[in-house]
């Protein structure tokens, strides 16, 4: 798809001729989300869909305590420091963004007056700045006023690299001016298509100016605000014990009418998955539970204990096996899987596309991942809604036996294919987590029917995921031949996501593992159609060249995905809520109410 | 004596100094850090977690590491938290309480079911109650505390509905509501741990008062005519309770470290799940505290023992 | 206190005491004793028969242990199934077969290398005292300090590539996982041997036979020790049911043995979420575990009877 297609169909949308949802479908169908496809659109002058919630209580607070379940269990409560979604779920309780994004991917309106677009002249046509009006009369829990100097400090206090915040890859390469006390300006440093990052959603999070002045940089530490938060949230602070627990009360003066309507939010945190599950599906014990990494066998036989349902919300999550492309056995200049190496046998296309078709999806979604991992062929985000038909998977171990036949590989007297006294054998590790073994152990079935030998490693997600460099069995240095993890798309703009394929993004020694290219697939194509596309000034055609990049991805399997995981969450029956798989799990938190 | 007392607790301070210096060392090389969810996350650049290393000092030799902690230590500066950036004693004193209560009561289930049952089966050996009492106990250990808080959790919070299993250290409720409301919650993890700890106590109490009650003396005692209650009391179970002081004094420590299994189970924000969750996440002056604290009261416990087994066996000598 | 010279023909509370035997040599009469013992003859027969069973398992019962079949999971006992399936339709009693050498295995060898290691150390400080007692308690009480999964990582990350390297991917893996769940677990009984050599090394009969010129090893040997091993038999037992468990856990933080081999501890974890629906899962390898405890603990009580020089039965 070229840019001149991409800019018809924007047309088409604009004139009525194509649906949004449509578009949606082409755009997921080649790589690109539903926040930057309609954020697409907005520069084609198409403004984003208002979404619509049925809020049913006539006036605020008299509902109660609301319990809520993590079993991580919260650690931080300034947004900026906010180490994972835990954190941030946390921190979303008392701050909140300009804006949130909805189930759909179109921006919702929260600290901002109204979300910028081109006819409202909040959206520059060149993709080089966005205007945004901040909402009057907001209040801090304190009693001061929200105004645009809080979104300028928000900025200075991100980028400082003193204060190490984890929102700074938001706020590093923008600039935020104060248009006046209400309105502010960011502007981008080139052409930006994906323009409502920085004061949006989970890494949006404003705090307060007057708390945590004299608190930047090397100081930030030191504010006392951080663990007392005070922010413009629908909850104000009551108390917080790190690892444990958090606990609000309504805020009196919220700037949504009739919201919120529970009296009290408390955030348990602890314990393991299916036990949280239990709590809110079987005892009725707390009302929402969230990531139940579980098995969905063991939900539907909690969900029959009637207390609650277990909510599915689409997201940008891929489990994927990587195929490494260099040599782990083999130790060149102090490290494995040295890019000066080529695997011996991974690096051959019948085999790859062997592998890739002895992995039975089917079996994986239905026996262990059910509802909450659909089997998948795209490397990108692709709700059901939005799928592409065109893209294919097989399960076949008769043709993949067949293609490494062809290619050589013949079969020895211990059932294990070799071709010049290579053996096809192969290490594949994981993090250990119940359903991660069970999707190894089925790979390794069909694996050895079709002559590969397997052998099964899993790793603690402590060291596994870390980024020590003195451990041999992180998964950046990947010493093994397979592994599998979820990749997330926190990012709903593949560029960040994309680079992840990028040769001089090889993670080596040289760079402490921490490249972006872990599977080491290299090639030249890509890595000149991704430069274009990030010196592409006009944002239609950027997107077109990243279109392109999936494209190479997908077809010459740099990895092979297995399902997407949707965020899968436990919900009482009594509880109406909200959520959007782009956003937090609490984005909509002042929207929650129970049943009448 | 005093000087004896004098003397171990000037060993104690060399002793303790080593133990912490290997503690630090396992500590800085074990593998992993605290930056896992940073490191899978592609939106958090790279610098970030740069400069959080060299923040936290990561990035300097173990040893300069090591007396670093040791100086500030001694002042009485614990550090900070690399999750949460709370200072460490902060988040050790919010949860001692609780971990005191929890542990501390499973403690003292299991004396006191251990110690009588230990000798009454002991005075019995191969009797019904004997039989009965071992079986038990051998199912006490040969299961683990995962499996049976699960079964409690089954039975008694699901399929009777009677108890809560989310443990909850503030209780919104006053007066005996609120005390009816901790003992609810508490019993679940008190029974299991108290049961755990219990099964073995029960075999090592019956094994050392059978060694003493077939001794000499024992009979002699018996045959003056002192009744029986009297001679297992007096002249058994004091010479029976060196190996049990020696297993208490091994378990006291643990009232303050936790039990890590139990406490994840049933949500239980004891020092136990603060250690486990500061451990997967590498948060090393945590670690380093709670186990320093541990090791000092392993260190402390262990001299207490050996006075006891003086006062028990006058003829053990301090030397 | 009273004192208490040994060799005395002591008997239960409550029996009569038998009438004194024509002599035997010592071994025969331990064994004699032993076979008195009815539990411990018919525990070493049991744990005979699991042994030969996990031995010749797979020619018995010769299902493959990874056999993936989604038509059948979670089944409950059944004549092709006889323990039932799992959550993948894997057989079960296969899987406990082939896990249980793994198991036992790892049991007895961690519990040998923690009471010889605890014996030892609590045999060396309770005779010397001094210095060496200081510096041996000393190590007890680091080791009794040390965190457990910080240390487990960092012994994982230094020695298993040398390990598998020399011994192969599985005899390193063993020779790991026994070294490191004995190496854990001797302390306690470091603590109750020295305590007992304590109180033992002033009692008369060790004086007399120090009076009589007994060297220190004739002391350990003839005199304290076999009076010091009741705690250690206890020890022993709970230290097998422990490693079982112990080697579940560890093979989760990835130094334990490959996660698609089934041993009984990773097969009773693996169950846990699926104990209501399924509850065969967890029973039949939490009943292997019991039953394993149970026939060694009678075996230790009917050893200790049949080599406890103050009995006499």
């Amino acid at each position: 798809m070229d840019d001149k297609t991409l800019r018809r169909l924007i047309g088409d949308v604009k004139d009525g001729r194509l649906s949004r949802r449509r578009f949606l479908t082409r755009m997921a169908a080649v790589g690109l989300t539903a926040p930057l496809a309609n954020q697409l659109l907005s520069f084609g002058g198409v403004a984003m869909a208002q979404s619509t919630f049925n809020y049913a209580p006539t006036k605020a607070g008299g509902g109660g305590p609301l319990k809520l379940l993590f079993w991580q269990a919260p650690t931080l409560l300034n947004p900026h420091f906010a180490v994972g979604t835990k954190d941030q779920n946390a921190a979303r309780i008392f701050y909140e963004p300009l804006a949130g994004w909805d189930p759909e991917g179109n921006l919702f309106p929260l600290l901002a007056a109204e979300i910028p677009s081109r006819e409202n002249g909040g959206l520059a046509a060149d993709g080089m700045s966005v205007v945004w009006k901040l909402k009057k009369d907001v209040m801090w829990h304190d009693g001061k006023p929200f105004t645009a100097d809080d979104c300028v400090f928000n900025w200075e206090f991100a980028r400082d690299p003193g204060t190490a915040a984890t929102t700074s890859g938001s706020y590093k390469d923008v600039k935020v001016e104060k248009v006046d006390s209400h309105t502010i300006k960011v502007i981008f440093a080139k052409p930006t298509p994906f323009w409502a990052d920085a004061f949006v959603g989970g890494r949006g999070m404003i705090i307060p100016k007057h708390l945590y002045e004299g608190f930047t940089g090397d100081k930030s530490r030191e504010a006392p605000t951080n663990l007392k938060p005070v922010g413009t949230g629908p909850y104000k602070f009551v108390d917080f014990k790190p690892g444990d627990i958090v606990r609000g009360e309504r805020n009196d003066k919220y700037h949504l009418p009739n919201r919120p309507f529970f009296d009290t939010v408390e955030m348990k945190g602890g314990g393991d998955a299916v036990s949280a599950a239990r709590a809110v599906l079987q005892t009725g014990e707390f009302d929402h539970a969230w990531n139940m990494q579980v098995e969905d066998s063991v939900l539907k036989n909690l969900e029959t204990g009637g207390k609650g349902r277990v909510v599915i919300t689409e997201s940008g999550n891929i489990e994927m096996i990587l195929l490494n492309n260099t040599d782990p056995w083999t130790e060149v200049d102090g490290e494995r899987s040295s890019i000066k190496t080529k695997h011996p046998f991974l690096t051959e296309k019948p085999v790859r596309q062997a592998l890739a078709l002895l992995v039975d999806k089917d079996s994986v979604e239905k026996h262990i991942y059910g509802r909450t991992g659909t089997a998948t062929a795209n490397f990108v985000n692709n709700p059901p809604k939005f799928r592409s038909p065109n893209t294919k998977y097989e399960f076949n171990i008769e043709k993949a036996a067949k293609l490494l036949e062809d290619a050589g590989w013949k079969k020895g007297s211990d059932g294990i294919r070799a071709k010049d006294g290579k053996r096809l054998k192969v290490v594949f590790q994981t993090s250990t987590n119940a359903p991660r073994q069970k999707t190894q152990a089925i790979v390794k079935q069909a694996c050895q029917k079709a002559g590969i030998d397997v052998e099964l490693k899993s790793i603690t997600a402590s060291v596994f995921f870390s980024s020590d460099v003195a451990n041999p069995d992180t998964f950046t240095k990947f010493y093994t031949d397979l592994e599998m993890y979820t990749t997330t798309m926190p990012q709903p703009d593949p560029e960040v996501f994309l680079q992840q394929f990028l040769s001089w993004e090889v993670a080596t020694k040289a760079n402490k593992w921490q490249g972006r290219n872990i599977s080491r697939w290299k090639n030249e194509d890509y890595d000149n159609t991704y430069k274009a596309a990030q010196n592409e000034l006009d944002p239609i055609k950027r997107a077109a060249l990243l279109i392109k990049c999936n494209d190479l991805v997908v077809n010459d399997q740099a990895t092979i995905p297995v399902v997407a995981r949707p965020s899968v969450s436990s919900t009482s029956n009594t509880i109406v809520n909200r959520l959007s798989g782009w956003d937090l799990e609490l984005g909509y938190l002042h929207e929650w109410h129970r049943k009448a | 004596m005093a000087d004896y007392l004098l003397r171990r607790l000037l060993i104690a301070i060399p002793s303790l100094l080593g133990i912490s210096a290997v503690l630090y060392t396992v500590l800085a090389l074990a593998p992993g850090d605290p930056f896992q969810e940073l490191a899978t996350n592609p939106n958090v650049p790279p610098e970030v977690q740069e400069a959080l290393r060299r923040k936290f000092g990561l990035d300097d030799p173990v040893y300069v590491r090591y007396f670093r902690w040791l100086t500030a230590m001694l002042q009485g500066d614990w550090g900070y938290s690399f999750v949460s950036r709370v200072d460490v004693d902060t988040l050790i004193l919010q949860r001692l309480p609780t971990t005191l209560i929890v542990i501390g009561s499973a403690q003292i289930l299991a004396l006191l079911v251990a110690l009588p049952v230990g000798i009454y089966a002991a005075t019995r050996p191969y009797s019904v109650f004997d039989q009965i009492a071992n079986t038990l106990a051998f199912v006490g250990f040969s299961l683990p505390t995962f499996f049976t808080g699960l079964l409690l959790i089954l039975v008694f919070s699901i399929w009777l509905d009677w108890l809560p299993f989310v443990y909850r250290a503030d209780i919104a409720a006053t007066g005996w509501q609120f005390y009816w409301e901790h003992i609810k919650q508490s019993i679940m993890p008190v029974t299991v741990l108290g049961l755990f700890q219990g099964a073995s106590l029960v075999r090592y109490v019956r094994s050392a008062v059978l060694d003493v009650i077939r001794l000499d003396y024992v009979t002699t005692a018996r045959s003056k005519g002192l009744e029986e209650r009297v001679v297992i009391l007096k002249h058994v179970v004091r010479n029976a309770l060196i190996p049990v002081v020696t297993l208490i004094a091994l378990q006291m420590p643990v009232v303050f470290g936790g039990a890590i299994v139990t406490e994840q189970i049933f949500r239980v924000p004891g020092i136990g799940s603060l250690l486990i969750s500061s451990m997967l996440a590498n948060d090393t002056p945590v670690i380093m505290a709670v186990t320093f604290v541990f090791a000092c009261l392993v260190v402390l416990f262990n001299l207490i023992a050996d006075i006891l087994y003086g006062w028990l066996d006058p003829r053990i000598s301090y030397r | 206190m009273a004192g208490s010279t040994h060799a005395s023909p002591t008997v239960e509370p409550g029996k009569p005491a038998p009438a004194v035997e024509a002599t035997f040599s010592p071994r025969r009469e331990a064994w004699r004793r032993f076979r008195r013992h009815r539990l411990a003859v018919a525990s070493s027969v049991i744990l005979g028969i699991m042994i030969l069973a996990i031995l010749l398992g797979p020619i018995i019962w010769p299902v493959p242990i990874n056999d993936i079949n989604f038509a059948a999971t979670l089944q409950g006992p059944s004549l092709s199934h006889p323990l039932g399936t799992d959550d993948l339709g894997q057989d079960l009693l296969a899987r406990m077969l082939y896990g249980g050498r793994i198991s036992l295995a790892v049991g007895l060898a961690a519990m040998a290398v923690a009471v010889f290691v605890g014996v030892l150390v609590g045999a060396v400080a309770g005779m010397s005292r001094g210095w060496v007692d200081a510096f041996l308690m000393w190590l007890t009480d680091l080791f009794l300090s040390l965190p457990t999964l910080p240390l487990l990582l960092l012994i994982i990350y230094l020695f298993r590539d040398g390990l598998t390297a020399t011994f192969g991917p599985e005899g390193g893996v063993f020779i790991l996982v026994v070294a490191v769940i004995g190496g854990l677990r001797w302390m306690p009984v470091a603590r109750l041997v020295r305590a007992q050599f304590l109180s033992l090394r002033e009692k008369e009969f060790v004086e007399a036979a120090r009076a009589l010129g007994a060297s220190p090893t004739r002391q350990v040997f003839r005199h304290i020790l076999p009076n010091a091993l009741g705690p250690v038999i206890v020890a022993g037992t709970i230290d097998v049911a422990a490693a079982i468990i112990a080697e579940s856990t560890l093979s989760f933080l990835g130094l334990g043995f490959p996660p698609d081999i089934p041993t009984w501890g990773r097969l009773l974890f693996d169950a846990k979420d699926h104990l209501d629906i399924a509850p065969h899962w967890a029973l039949f390898p939490g009943a292997a575990i019991f039953l394993a405890v149970l026939t060694i603990n009678f075996i230790g009580d009917g050893l200790r009877d049949a080599l406890d020089p103050r009995r006499v039965l």
